[in-house]
């Protein structure tokens, strides 16, 4: 089975190109900021889109991601909305694949079985879960596969060589690398720490390696991106805009567009860079 | 039909006291649901458990530690005028207020400052609510030269002030977290925060019988020592076990350590009092059980207040040691097998108790196991005189005077 992840992925192996996955959390400031930013990413030079599921309790975020929830959850956010918005979207776009991230506690209050018919149905496609690890694997990970989602994993550099392979047993569509042993949007990762990591994760797996946590410019990105077959950016995004904001939480006029600008910048730092060798 | 599964995971060694199982689950609750990056420290962490636990030596140094250190074993008394003055059930109190530090906390500290110092470990951290568990981890830190650093809402860092004192006082760093709603969820969020950060030489010091495995088991073992010598010290005084046991449920820490050694004397009634704020009705309180559902926080399923959106919820109790939104998973199976009795007791209720043993027995408790003693006096005049009570009097009430007396309207 062939999901929109991994057509992207290989139509930009074919082109030499390392991908752009952005995040931004649903829902922030409000539904219909969130949907405008949603369906100009992938115009602004987006290859793949991580949609954060707000949650009052973002355990390995950092302040920019955390605000971004709290500010969507005062709006409002639902599990709804966040899947309202997935379809909105995919009424516009059927390529660009659309990633959930979050934490599980709203997956399972809603019921593992809804909340997959739920997500496939609005157009979903892989999910990222942090407090998911591989010991568990039979709350989310197996049901999704089955459902035919992508389960996305995280890879960190605690994960040693031995531990490896149970990390990427169940996981498709890609391998996510933690850059740094933090939060998102702290310490900037090395990139040649980095590009040993990419390489020690090819050896176990043949799926693409994106990269991410404290990629903050479009050098940073270039830098990156050209060590792996991805790199991600949130912090940065979910920064710019929180500073569109007015004092009483509304985005200012023309916001969308200036938040894209740096959407873009981002972007032409990581598709200036060389796609890794194909192996 | 999960109910039914449970008790025949537990029932295989025909024993309450067997779990967790491998995966770290008791029943459907507990488990490891942590980031990757913290996924190998807790497995070091749990081999490095199993192995002390294994070594006389550890055990030799920590009952070293809390016989000369803490001051155990800690009396368990006959509280004869509180007896007298409800007309039923004869009335014991175990005596954990009288520890080192003031509470059942440091039982837990001493033990897990053992492990830390065996692992290597150079930097301790620790999440605090009320202040009681930041106190012990500060001061074993102190004891043993390791620097500490204790996240504390700011929330909290202003209503407990003398607490946040006493940390300095012994040489920690307390860090006001703002983050969230600045209370004892928000704290431990920030705990993990820095414990994802900095891996190599860092021990997360968690209070509560909660978080990932191997954390519920192991503070459960580190307290068990009140239930364990209740048992012995019972067996002196009465010759025989108690008919029930009574404990205050924030994360649920003294109460499991004075329940889990009972779990399996079939004759004893085993009660959990959770903090009942202005009423389970009224959505204001803290009683995860009782007023909350199963859901995912903070390394493990327990029950947990939360909205219909999985949302979690803030809590609230007098008592800032019982305004936590979970509860360690050992209760939550407890409850659903239907081993241990959960009840509340409101902030009302709970301020009548603080008063009345303070001037029966001369003995000023903490709030929280003020909350104990408040369904004590719910029940025990209706049992008859022969029935033996237990009641874990987890903290003395030094730290809250100031705002008992803020809550009775009196100006210090």
């Amino acid at each position: 089975m062939s999901t929109r992840l991994d057509k992207r992925f290989a139509k930009l192996k074919g082109e030499s190109r390392p991908a752009f996955v952005t995040f931004i959390t649903a829902n922030d400031p409000d539904f219909d900021f969130s949907l405008e930013i949603l369906k100009g990413l992938p115009g602004a030079g987006s290859d793949v889109i991580e949609l954060g599921m707000p949650f009052t309790d973002p355990m390995a975020d950092g302040p920019a991601i955390q605000a971004s929830s709290q500010r969507a959850l005062k709006a409002g956010a639902t599990m709804k909305k966040t899947l309202d918005l997935v379809r909105a979207f995919r009424a516009g776009d059927n390529d660009t694949p659309i990633v959930l991230m979050g934490y599980y506690n709203p997956i399972y209050h809603m019921g593992v079985p809804h909340f997959l018919e739920a997500a496939k149905d609005a157009g979903v496609d892989g999910l990222i879960v942090v407090d998911l690890p591989p010991e568990e694997d039979d709350e989310l990970c197996e049901p999704a596969l089955k459902a035919g989602l992508n389960f996305i994993r995280l890879a960190t550099p605690t994960t040693d060589d031995k531990r490896l392979p149970a990390v990427l047993a169940n996981t498709s569509g890609f391998v996510y690398y933690v850059s740094i042993t933090g939060i998102t949007g702290s310490a900037t990762p090395e990139t040649s720490k980095v590009a040993a990591a990419v390489e020690r994760i090819k050896r176990h797996t043949s799926l693409p390696v994106a990269v991410g946590f404290g990629i903050k410019t479009p050098e940073q990105a270039k830098a990156i991106a050209s060590a792996a077959d991805g790199a991600v950016v949130g912090s940065a995004i979910v920064g710019a805009i929180a500073d569109e904001l007015d004092a009483s939480g509304k985005p200012r006029a023309g916001a969308a567009p200036r938040v894209l600008a740096l959407v873009r910048d981002l972007a032409n730092g990581v598709h200036s860079a060389h796609a890794r060798a194909a192996e | 039909m999960k109910k039914e599964e449970d008790v025949s995971a537990s029932s295989k060694a025909n024993s309450f006291r067997s779990g967790p199982d491998e995966r770290g689950r008791f029943g459907i609750f507990g488990g490891r649901f942590v980031a990757e990056t913290l996924m190998p420290l807790i497995l070091d962490l749990e081999k490095a458990y199993d192995e002390a636990k294994n070594d006389p030596d550890f055990h030799a140094e920590l009952a070293h530690l809390n016989t000369h250190y803490a001051g155990r074993p800690s009396p368990l008394y006959f509280a004869e005028r509180l007896t007298e003055h409800l007309g039923g059930a004869k009335i014991y109190f175990k005596r954990e207020e009288l520890n080192h530090t003031g509470s059942h906390k440091i039982n837990n500290c001493l033990g897990q400052i053992q492990l830390a110092r065996r692992m290597g470990k150079t930097r301790i951290i620790a999440e605090t609510g009320a202040g009681q568990h930041g106190v012990a981890t500060a001061t074993v830190c102190a004891r043993f030269g390791l620097p500490c650093v204790v996240y504390m809402g700011a929330t909290d860092v202003e209503r407990q002030k003398p607490n946040v004192f006493r940390m300095k006082l012994l040489g920690a760093e307390v860090v006001p977290v703002t983050s969230g709603s600045g209370t004892l969820k928000d704290a431990m969020n920030e705990a993990l925060r820095d414990w994802v950060t900095n891996v190599e030489d860092t021990y997360y010091l968690i209070g509560t019988v909660a978080g990932p495995h191997p954390y519920p088991a192991m503070v459960r073992d580190f307290q068990s020592v009140i239930g364990d010598e209740t048992k012995k010290q019972m067996l002196e005084i009465e010759g025989r076990l108690p008919d029930s046991l009574v404990a205050c449920i924030g994360g649920g820490s003294n109460a499991m350590g004075l329940f889990h050694p009972f779990l399996d004397d079939d004759g004893v009634e085993i009660i959990g009092v959770e903090a009942g704020g202005h009423g389970i009705e009224t959505g204001e309180h803290s009683a995860s059980i009782l007023g909350g559902s199963p859901g995912v926080l903070h390394g493990n399923r327990t029950y947990l207040l939360q909205d219909g959106d999985g949302q979690i919820l803030e809590g609230h109790s007098i008592s800032a040691g019982l305004d936590y939104p979970g509860i360690g998973p050992e209760h939550s199976w407890l409850n659903d097998i239907g081993r241990v009795k959960y009840v509340s007791a409101t902030d009302k209720e709970a301020l009548a108790a603080f008063q009345l043993c303070s001037k029966v027995e001369g003995i000023i408790p903490a709030l929280e196991p003020a909350h104990a003693i408040a369904h004590v006096t719910k029940i025990a005049p209706t049992l008859p005189k022969d029935h033996i009570m237990v009641v874990c009097l987890s903290g003395r009430g030094d730290k809250d005077v100031f705002s008992v007396a803020a809550h009775l309207g009196v100006t210090l």
